[in-house]
């Protein structure tokens, strides 16, 4: 795969934005860490690292990666390509492919493409339900017994809206440490909603999407896990509701967890005005005060990770008129500059708490082996350098996803990921792919 | 006055007001034997229509004509939402065909305003009806209509009733009617109000019997037959009892009040025959109206330089 | 900016750069007295005024014509039909600049059909308004005859167009501005000639 060698010194980076230091990575883990300048370089590459905060690698627990199916939309490799551009090592795989990620076969495929690819770990995401339509349980034991070891199951792009099957999944993945996440949307609230429902859908005259929608259907998930003691794991929250009842169900010492995007961390529903279908999103873009709750939900850890729901579509499906346009951003190449911007440079949170959110927790939730570690000797090699002091505009034709659908074009953000590390190999240097 | 009309809002009260004197001034041209004038010879507007409306194409039709603009009619329904890129090489192709006005009809809100800002098309796009959204000519000749037999609009009160949560029209004229300073307060079951329609600029309320009588004009807004089983009132009879137009509450409305309705009308539902034919009734003289005010729309458009 | 003087609105604003000291041509009387002598002009060559409708050119060509309508009733005795021709939509120079608004067009309850039209204008310049003017009265009917009167005459036709009755010939420059103000719309009357050299 890589041509660089094996051996590499990332001398003077501040690890989680601490002290400076050197970290010698050798043979796939973290060989020696020493203060600044104190690490010989002999038989290594010598990366500058001057400036840059070292974080372990990214874990994305919501991707869309397209393959098998949309393949016009994007591929497991150019999908985990624009995952590495962006600081990713791990990235969960949703099941809504076609045909759908239901069975061990279908997951051992995309698996499989994700290792050829070789850019990151690819952890495929198994259906709850059989082709996603909510009516009885895919072969859930069997996708954990796969090759692909999988722990997430999420019908997501659907609601596992039947209580009874919802109970039964949270029930029966517990015999193998699985988790359910749930895209919360209460089908019947939804129909044909096209954006936030509130003062401006009323304006638009767009359908609208009630934050109950999505809470209702939070909170009953949150009673059930409780219920049954299994883990729940809540899909791209929100609303500042849903935030509330995460925090009284956490309280309650109920295994949920929960995730929010990048997109809902920085972007509000004005954007709507423009009708331009390259805001439009599941869920939608919310309030400026969802945003706000939710910013100060992760950084007090109510909500536990970021997640990107990276979502490519062909130009074709955003070039349209709004009802007609297809849901979904990418956003794996900007997820760190945007937490960056939300979190970071407005003092909600430090580096060690990003690492903690697009790393740690991700990990742990997904239970993926191995990533989310601490930059410590004897660790795996995972690790993102980023450049906070900088700035770039970004400009989608210089994606390496292989669509377009970036809501923030031509939009300045702080911070550029200037290497990723798997196993102790780049597998992107300075942007560009080193495979 | 701005080089699209999309919404109601993109009019400031000299625009509007602009737009109803010349109105009034086409209107008398509309009375003699020679009906054309010949200021918009050689100009193309495109009348797109992704939505089925036959008098509101042929009320754009004829403004058109009359003002001697080469008039080319594209009818694409059913083409649209099933094929997302259609818009976009439908506009391409008006393009290309130098249309200098597309008058647009889509059952999407805001494909007007896509159209208009996506730089597909060099032209102006007139709003003939988006979906739920708005249909600022409607309005134009709504308040144009109430104008010609109230006089100013300033303080008049005006009461819109029905299904304003899916009604275009009434959002257009909410937007219009405050601009021109009349008094608009909304009457429909709440669950055909808005989300938000507190924000908005007028009153909005539940009974209809405790606001006609100080009515100068009430307009009456069609009952989708696609509402009726989606609970948004539980029959049609509770419906027309609580919120239609009957002889009942005709006693009640002031003698001089206008009734109007932006057709086609469900007589018998939301609108009695005797509220509809009776004397107070403006509803032919908006279909009449409405010609003289889309040639103002597209004169002020197109009728002098490309507005900076 | 174009040379060419076809606009109306502007005939009265001295162009960037240039002086705007203005000289006065004529004044109230010698207007009034220009209008009495079109009106008595107006009656001889229709042999009475039985069959003349003056219609004025707006925005100050309508006061002029209702002026000229005054002078010729006290002459003859009885009314005659005075009304107002937009030629806003006939021009062709709309498209030099933004939409205009449209001034009202009155035509007399008896129309022009086998009548003497008069067309009043406050001043003629390069002919093209009133060009406008033949085109909007074809589409108000068929006149026996169509005649023009103006207050000024300033020169520099583009047209093959000639007045028939004229209150002042002002020779001027392309440079220079002629202004026409009328009591009913400008608060007073009087004739002003800017711009060019000074005498």
């Amino acid at each position: 795969m890589s041509e660089h060698p094996a051996t590499w010194l990332l001398s003077g980076v501040r690890p989680l934005g601490g002290a400076a230091c050197d970290l010698l990575l050798r043979a796939g883990s973290i060989a020696e860490v020493g203060p600044a300048g104190s690490l010989g370089a002999a038989g290594a590459e010598v990366l500058d690292g001057d400036g840059l905060v070292a974080l372990p690698g990214l874990v994305d627990l919501h991707t869309h990666l397209r393959e098998p199916g949309r393949e016009d939309a994007e591929t497991v490799e150019t999908g985990t390509a624009a995952a590495a551009v962006g600081g990713y090592v791990a990235v969960h795989a949703m099941a809504n492919t076609d045909p759908v990620a239901d069975t061990a076969g279908v997951v051992e495929q995309v698996w499989r493409l994700g290792r050829e690819a070789g850019h990151v770990d690819v952890r495929p995401v198994g259906a709850v339900t059989a082709g996603l339509e909510g009516e009885r349980l895919a072969e859930l034991g069997a996708m954990a017994d796969s090759a692909a070891g999988v722990r997430v199951f999420s019908d997501d792009g659907r609601c596992v809206s039947d209580a009874v099957l919802m109970r039964r999944a949270l029930e029966y993945v517990k015999a193998f440490d699985g988790v359910i996440a749930q895209h919360a949307q209460e089908p019947r609230l939804t129909e044909d909603a096209q954006m936030n429902e509130g003062e401006l859908s009323g304006r638009l005259g767009l359908r609208g999407w009630p934050a109950v929608a999505e809470e209702a259907v939070i909170a009953r998930d949150a009673l059930l896990a409780g219920h049954v003691g299994s883990r729940l794991h809540v899909c791209h929250v929100s609303t500042a509701g849903s935030v509330d009842i995460l925090r009284w169900a956490k309280s309650k010492g109920w295994r949920v967890t929960a995730e929010v995007t990048p997109h809902h961390l920085l972007l509000s529903d004005e954007l709507v005005s423009t009708y331009d279908p390259v805001y439009k999103v599941n869920p939608p873009l919310r309030t400026r005060d969802d945003v706000d709750a939710l910013r100060v939900a992760l950084a007090d850890g109510t909500v536990d990770a970021v997640a990107t729901d990276h979502a490519p579509h062909p130009v074709e499906d955003k070039e349209c008129e709004w009802a007609a346009a297809a849901f979904g951003m990418v956003g794996l190449e900007t997820a760190l500059s945007v937490v960056q911007d939300a979190m970071v440079d407005s003092g909600l949170l430090d580096w060690a708490g990003v690492a903690d959110r697009m790393s740690v927790r991700p990990a742990r939730i997904g239970r993926v082996a191995g990533h989310g570690r601490a930059l410590a000797v004897g660790e795996p090699a995972h690790v993102t350098l980023v450049d906070p002091a900088a700035r770039r505009a970004v400009d989608p034709a210089t994606l390496a996803s292989r669509s377009r659908n970036t809501p923030y074009a031509g939009m300045s953000l702080p911070g550029r990921v200037v290497a990723t590390f798997l196993r102790g190999r780049p597998t992107q240097l300075d942007g560009k792919l080193t495979s | 006055m701005k080089r699209h009309l999309l919404s109601a809002a993109d009019l400031s009260r000299d625009d509007a007001l602009l737009v109803l004197d010349t109105a009034e001034e086409l209107a008398r041209v509309s009375d003699r034997a020679v009906k054309k004038l010949p200021t918009l010879r050689g100009r193309t507007v495109v009348n797109l229509f992704f939505e089925d409306s036959t008098r509101t194409r042929i009320s754009f039709e004829a403004a058109a004509k009359r003002l001697s603009a080469d008039v080319i009619n594209f009818s694409a329904k059913g083409s649209s939402l099933s094929k997302g890129e259609s818009l976009k090489d439908t506009a391409l192709t008006l393009e290309a065909m130098g249309a200098d006005a597309v008058v647009v009809r889509h059952s999407a809100s805001g494909a007007p305003h896509r159209l208009a800002t996506s730089g597909w098309i060099g032209g102006s796009v007139v709003n003939a009806g988006d979906g739920t959204h708005e249909h600022p000519t409607q309005a134009l000749l709504d308040a144009f209509t109430m104008r010609r037999h109230l006089g100013p609009l300033t303080d008049r009160r005006v009461i819109i009733v029905g299904d304003v949560l899916h009604s275009r029209v009434a959002r257009s004229n909410v937007l219009l009617l405050h601009t021109l300073g009349a008094e608009v307060t909304l009457v429909a079951p709440p669950t055909l109000l808005p989300v938000g329609v507190e924000t908005w600029p007028c009153a909005a309320a539940y009974d209809l019997d405790s606001v006609l009588p100080k009515a100068d004009a009430v307009m009456m807004l069609r009952v989708q037959r696609e509402r009726m089983g989606a609970a948004y009132f539980p029959s049609v009879r509770e419906y027309s009892r609580r919120y239609g137009l009957h002889a009942g509450r005709l006693g009640v409305l002031p003698e001089h009040a206008l009734i109007l309705h932006p057709g086609p009308m469900n007589r018998g539902l939301e609108i009695t025959a005797e509220a509809a034919d009776g004397a107070r009734s403006v509803i032919v003289e908006q279909v009449a109206n409405g010609v003289s005010v889309r040639m103002a729309v597209l004169y002020l458009l197109l009728g002098g330089s490309e507005p900076g | 900016m174009s040379a060419e003087p076809s606009s109306r609105e502007m005939r009265g604003q001295p162009r960037p750069g240039e002086r705007a000291v203005a000289r006065t041509v004529l004044d109230a009387p010698d207007i009034a007295r220009a209008l009495t002598r079109i009106a008595h002009e107006i009656v001889e060559r229709s042999r009475g005024a039985s069959d003349v409708v003056l219609l004025g050119i707006p925005t100050r060509g309508v006061p002029l014509a209702r002026r000229l309508a005054e002078r010729i009733t006290a002459v003859e005795g009885t009314p005659v039909p005075v009304g107002a021709l937009d030629i806003t939509m006939y021009r062709d120079d709309l498209r030099l600049r933004p939409a205009r608004a449209l001034a009202h067009t009155d035509i007399p309850p008896g129309g022009v059909d086998g009548r003497t039209v008069v067309l009043v204008d406050d001043v003629l310049f390069s002919g093209r308004s009133i060009r406008a003017a033949l085109s909007a009265l074809e589409e108000v009917g068929r006149p026996r005859a169509v005649r023009l009167a103006v207050l000024v005459d300033r020169g520099h036709r583009q047209l093959p167009i000639r007045p028939d009755h004229v209150g002042k010939n002002l020779p001027t420059s392309l440079r220079e501005q002629v202004q026409v103000l009328v009591e009913e719309v400008d608060g007073r009357d009087l004739v002003l000639i800017a711009g060019g050299e000074e005498p």
